[in-house]
């Protein structure tokens, strides 16, 4: 056995072991960013919903304002042979969801917000659990994280009007052209008086995987067989589909149609600012019926994180660099509801 | 009679718990900050890995009771032979409590669990947002306990010269001089 070390020996030798720990240390900042550049992160994006709308403690920090549903869905078994997920062969799949409009204000006027969502939960009979959030707009305007956030800064409320900057927003769609499909949508888009009368998609692109392992690039929408009834000029009441929804449900159930769109080679599947072609092979995967809506706040939906990477065996995400930041930025806002859950008098 | 060196088994184990657990704690600090593709990856590996240290924990600790291990150096300070038993002890307990904690995080927060493995804590999201919270300081606390714990067996290495590193070192050990 050696004898222990001493004087400068000893003295450079503990210097050595010093500078590992530190660099191992500096290695760990770095990667949890706690040193180095600014890097677009969930967190960041999440503090600028809440610099724009308002600090609003224990709800979601965007689609803040909505309501639980449940009801269940009914495959046609046309979509079995595209996909193994159970969801597309069960005789009836029981699901939970949430009608939403879009921003991060929970106090909003219904109407006053042009995105509408849904997002539901199908709990399969093999213990598998499928989240989808949808959209009724089909495309993004933004092909990737960064576009986004470049998006939600030129959306800034004007603290002197209240609205956008409109100077802000033309340079915004100037400095991205790949959102002329969403400006096409937008400018044509009527906007239905009713939830049940929306059609929703699911934004980012997937794949789907059959028995033999091929995958299918698909997207998905929910069209509506309540029909189109347009919304009225001058709406005063806060909570307008709010009540409406609440309404229908109490005269019967409401239907959708899930439709899967199939991707040709060479579509786009990675972007979710570029439609496909309309001509596209679609496929009428089956029902979502709804029966049932919650008081505001409250319902089985209230406490789930509707993170779009929540997928059965059967279905997979596509490279979509937005579906990912989704999912990233969802379990941000899901991780700072809850600790503002435990707060004293936490609205939820 | 004690032995010299830990037994081969206990040396595997312990240095392939060593390259997950770092490469877990880099893992987990980065994923929560990226949004990127690499985001899905990352917390995927991050749950495949956690369930594999479970087990390895598992064995670990009937590995630490059963098969004999080297003494501390007989000339060790009192306090010294106290801080290296209490940082095992830490680094045991940690070691246990993070893919637990994990596992129950899931759980609390509703989401689905790797394997399709049972909850073990209702489904609650202030339960979620306490146990979500104390796998984030219990990682960063086992962060600094392996740093404190990599910096002590070199202490003993190069400094002290004592063999106790030799006595977990993974090859093939020489006899002492």
């Amino acid at each position: 056995m050696n004898s222990p070390l001493q004087g400068p020996a000893k003295a450079l030798r503990l210097a050595g072991i010093g500078a590992v720990m530190l660099a191992l240390g500096a290695g760990f900042a770095y990667a949890a960013g706690w040193i180095g550049g600014p890097q677009l992160t969930p967190q960041r994006i999440i503090d600028t919903f809440e610099a724009q709308a308002g600090h609003h403690p224990g709800y979601r920090k965007n689609h803040a304002k909505g309501l639980c549903i449940s009801g269940y869905f009914q495959p046609s078994g046309q979509a079995a042979n595209l996909s193994t997920a159970r969801a597309f062969s069960q005789a009836r799949v029981p699901v939970i969801g949430r009608f939403a409009i879009g921003g991060a204000n929970p106090f909003a006027p219904d109407t006053g917000v042009p995105v509408r969502s849904l997002a539901i939960q199908l709990s399969t009979d093999d213990g598998q659990i499928w989240r989808t959030g949808m959209n009724n707009p089909p495309v993004l305007a933004v092909s990737n994280p960064q576009g986004f956030y470049d998006q939600v800064l030129a959306g800034a409320p004007d603290p002197a009007t209240g609205k956008p900057d409109p100077a802000k927003l033309q340079a915004f769609f100037a400095a991205h052209p790949e959102s002329a499909a969403f400006r096409q949508w937008a400018a044509s888009y009527k906007p239905s008086d009713s939830f049940a009368s929306t059609q929703y998609h699911s934004i980012n692109a997937f794949r789907l995987i059959d028995a033999s392992g091929t995958a299918h690039p698909v997207r998905w929408q929910l069209e509506p067989q309540t029909p189109f009834n347009p919304l009225p000029g001058q709406v005063d009441d806060k909570q307008f589909l709010q009540h409406d929804l609440q309404q229908r449900l109490a005269q019967g159930p409401l239907r959708w149609t899930l439709r899967l769109v199939l991707a040709d080679p060479g579509d786009a599947v990675d972007d979710p600012a570029r439609p496909w072609p309309a001509e596209r092979r679609s496929v009428d995967a089956g029902t979502l019926v709804v029966e049932q809506v919650d008081a505001p706040e409250q319902g089985a939906c209230r406490d789930l994180n509707f993170d779009p990477l929540i997928l059965p065996s059967g279905i997979k995400p596509s490279a979509d660099p937005i579906l990912a930041a989704r999912s990233a930025a969802y379990s941000e806002s899901f991780n700072r509801r809850s600790r503002e859950s435990l707060g004293a008098g936490a609205q939820r | 009679m004690k032995p010299e060196v830990f037994h081969p088994l206990a040396r595997l184990v312990h240095w392939l718990m060593a390259i997950l657990i770092i490469s877990m704690l880099f893992i987990g600090v980065s994923m929560v900050g990226d949004l990127s593709l690499r985001h899905p990856l990352l917390v995927e590996l991050h749950k495949a890995t956690g369930l594999a240290l479970l087990i390895l924990v598992i064995v670990r600790i009937g590995l630490r009771l059963t098969l004999p291990h080297p003494p501390l150096p007989a000339d060790l300070p009192a306090l010294q032979r106290f801080a290296a038993g209490a940082s095992h002890l830490l680094l045991y307990g940690l070691m246990l409590a993070m893919p637990l904690l994990g596992w129950a995080m899931l759980s609390a927060g509703g989401y689905p669990r790797p394997l399709q493995l049972p909850a073990i804590a209702p489904h609650d999201l202030q339960l979620y947002a306490v146990l979500r919270q104390a796998h984030g300081w219990a990682g960063y606390l086992l962060f600094a306990t392996v740093l404190v714990h990599l910096g002590a067996a070199l202490m003993h290495a190069l400094v002290r010269r004592d063999g106790v590193l030799r006595s977990m070192w993974p090859g093939p050990v020489r006899r002492s001089e």
